[in-house]
């Protein structure tokens, strides 16, 4: 008797746990069923080729994209130009060269910014960044693509440097051990064997900070200037800009449910999905491709 | 031939300790602004932290009084966040990592995972809206932006976990199913006993960042201003980092004062978590025997 009583515990509990672990798969698709059934009658509300217009003027039916993906990519890679160096060699520093105690320090402090809210980063951006910015460059606001650009590259640091620091760590000690007594630096060691050997988790630790910008909604919304200008050239880093999560952000409260423009918001949401799912999977790519290598290696 | 060979291998020195210390330059140039950020803070904010500040209601339109609204709702958002996200994330980590088979559907639910984890938290905000404030008409409130953070905290909650228990040695489930133990007494007596700290890491750092979101929340629950504290799990709340967006773009003539010392209100909140994560780890290295 007690002995059944537990058998159908087990059951019960197998079955429980069982379904949670299938819960991953079941909000990924609820969360594309309310996109796809929220963002696609935008296509029946707005041609097109409005759609893919470079003007963005709600209030007199102006639904043009455009600059607010361009205005993405923009903010994007101007964060990236400065969280893949400083990520990367900080990383490397850590891994390879900083004594004991300084990497007991420096590591906290990475995670401390990974913790902080973008709100507080956004907040900073309006106080400290942006008025610096224009009296140093001049310009007439210091709401700006590159205040945006500057602050996000602080949010895509902390990614950076610990999934690159932990590749490095993977690499196995013989390696180096290896190189060095071939007569090499370590300096020679470092950029001829350790980070080659860790060479794909640090291509992915980048795509996941790539990632995490282009998702990024609370600081750009306070620090760009939140105007919908198509960037046409390089001028456009040092002028206001809009990007697609700000848009969303600041302009989903005032929309009526179900109105031409509620259904372009989510249709935002579903490009900005689109994006973030081809750079994850560009990421996960990586790291399968590098594990068959390891497999193959050790069989 | 012999001076070649060495003037060579000093050069080669020479570049490396030019290289470390450019390296090192640029490392520290990256955290300095960190320690700078901190200090700031709690320099400016510092002078407006006072009882009245962190306990009384805002009054004058949020120009003078405390915040103690916008505090007990980031309190009841991350309560109700950790109330559905770690039950079902540790579940989850308990399925991947001890039931699992290596299948396609595996691979599909870690696909899953990852997916989710990269998805823009703004995207959140827009499916929660959808699903819970108005399919299920929820309305915008703190049960809504809970399920909404949840579903957003899931990924980082069930990896660490997964983790956490993969890392117990094989050897400790062997020996308890041996001695007759089923696979759930195996599990619940003696895998997550040994992986609590692991698990306690990965919720604490889950739930800080669910407590520091704004965009997820922005249409799902957060209030702009509340005269009054929420009574129910249906009401709309106001909360810290939302506030803190509020009073600093969206309030003309909000006294800079009460902007320093709400944000200095948040990066304590933070930095607690942190200490508290810092010493889960150090108390669970010093404590493990295998």
């Amino acid at each position: 008797m007690k002995e059944n009583q537990t058998r159908n515990f087990e059951k019960v509990i197998t079955r429980t746990i069982q379904f949670s672990g299938y819960s991953s798969i079941l909000f990924v698709l609820l969360i594309l069923f309310f996109l796809l059934s929220e963002g696609t009658p935008a296509l029946f509300d707005v041609p097109l080729s409005q759609l893919f217009s470079e003007r963005w003027y709600p209030i007199e039916g102006y639904y043009g994209i455009l600059p607010l993906i361009l205005g993405s990519l923009v903010v994007t890679l101007g964060a990236s130009l400065i969280a893949v160096p400083f990520g990367i060699l900080t990383a490397v520093f850590i891994a390879e060269i900083a004594p004991k105690w300084l990497q007991e320090i420096m590591k906290p402090l990475v995670e401390l910014l990974a913790g902080l809210p973008s709100v507080v980063l956004g907040f900073l951006g309006i106080l400290v960044v942006s008025p610096f910015l224009r009296d140093t460059l001049n310009l007439p606001t210091g709401l700006t693509a590159l205040t945006g650009s500057l602050l996000l590259g602080g949010i895509a640091i902390p990614t950076i440097v610990s999934i690159s620091e932990d590749a490095l760590n993977n690499v196995p000690d013989s390696y180096r051990h290896g190189s060095l007594a071939l007569g090499l630096t370590r300096w020679q060691t470092i950029w001829g064997v350790t980070v080659p050997a860790a060479k794909s988790g640090i291509l992915m630790a980048v795509m996941l900070g790539v990632g995490r910008t282009i998702g990024e909604t609370m600081t750009v919304m306070m620090v760009t200037g939140n105007a919908p200008i198509l960037p046409t050239s390089l001028q456009a880093l040092f002028m206001p800009i809009r990007t697609m999560t700000a848009t969303i952000a600041s302009e989903m409260g005032e929309v009526a449910t179900g109105s031409p423009h509620y259904h372009v918001l989510f249709f935002i949401g579903i490009v900005l999905f689109l994006f973030t799912l081809l750079v994850n999977v560009i990421a996960s790519n990586i790291s399968s491709r590098k594990l068959k290598r390891s497999e193959r290696i050790l069989s | 031939m012999q001076t070649a060979k060495k003037s060579n291998v000093l050069k080669q020195l020479r570049i490396e300790k030019l290289g470390f210390s450019v390296l090192t330059i640029l490392s520290i140039a990256t955290v300095i602004p960190i320690i700078a950020v901190v200090i700031y803070i709690i320099y400016l904010g510092a002078p407006a932290i006072s009882w009245e500040f962190v306990s009384a209601m805002p009054s004058e339109g949020m120009r003078a009084g405390g915040i103690w609204p916008a505090i007990v709702g980031t309190f009841y958002l991350t309560i109700g966040t950790a109330l559905f996200s770690v039950p079902l994330g540790i579940a989850a980590a308990i399925y991947l990592s001890e039931y699992a088979p290596m299948n396609k559907v595996t691979q599909s639910i870690r696909l899953a995972i990852i997916n989710l984890a990269g998805i823009p938290s703004v995207v959140y905000g827009l499916f929660g809206l959808g699903l819970f404030v108005i399919f299920l008409n929820f309305g915008t409130s703190i049960l809504s932006a809970s399920l909404t953070l949840s579903i957003m905290t899931l990924p980082v909650i069930i990896s660490t976990t997964e983790e956490a228990l993969r890392a117990v040695p094989q050897s400790f489930r062997v020996v308890s199913v041996s001695l007759g133990a089923t696979k759930w007494q195996t599990i619940w007596r003696l895998v997550l006993p040994q992986a609590i700290p692991g698990i306690l890491t990965g919720v604490v750092l889950g739930l800080e960042r669910a407590a520091g979101e704004t965009a997820p929340i922005l249409f799902t629950g957060a209030a702009f201003f509340l005269p009054r504290l929420p009574n129910s799990p249906l009401d709309a709340t106001m909360a810290l980092p939302y506030h803190l967006f509020v009073i600093s773009t969206q309030v003309p003539g909000m006294p800079i004062q009460i902007q320093y010392g709400t944000v200095l209100v948040l990066l304590v909140f933070v930095l607690i978590m942190d200490i508290i994560v810092t010493m889960i780890r150090s108390h669970a290295r010093a404590k493990r025997q295998w």
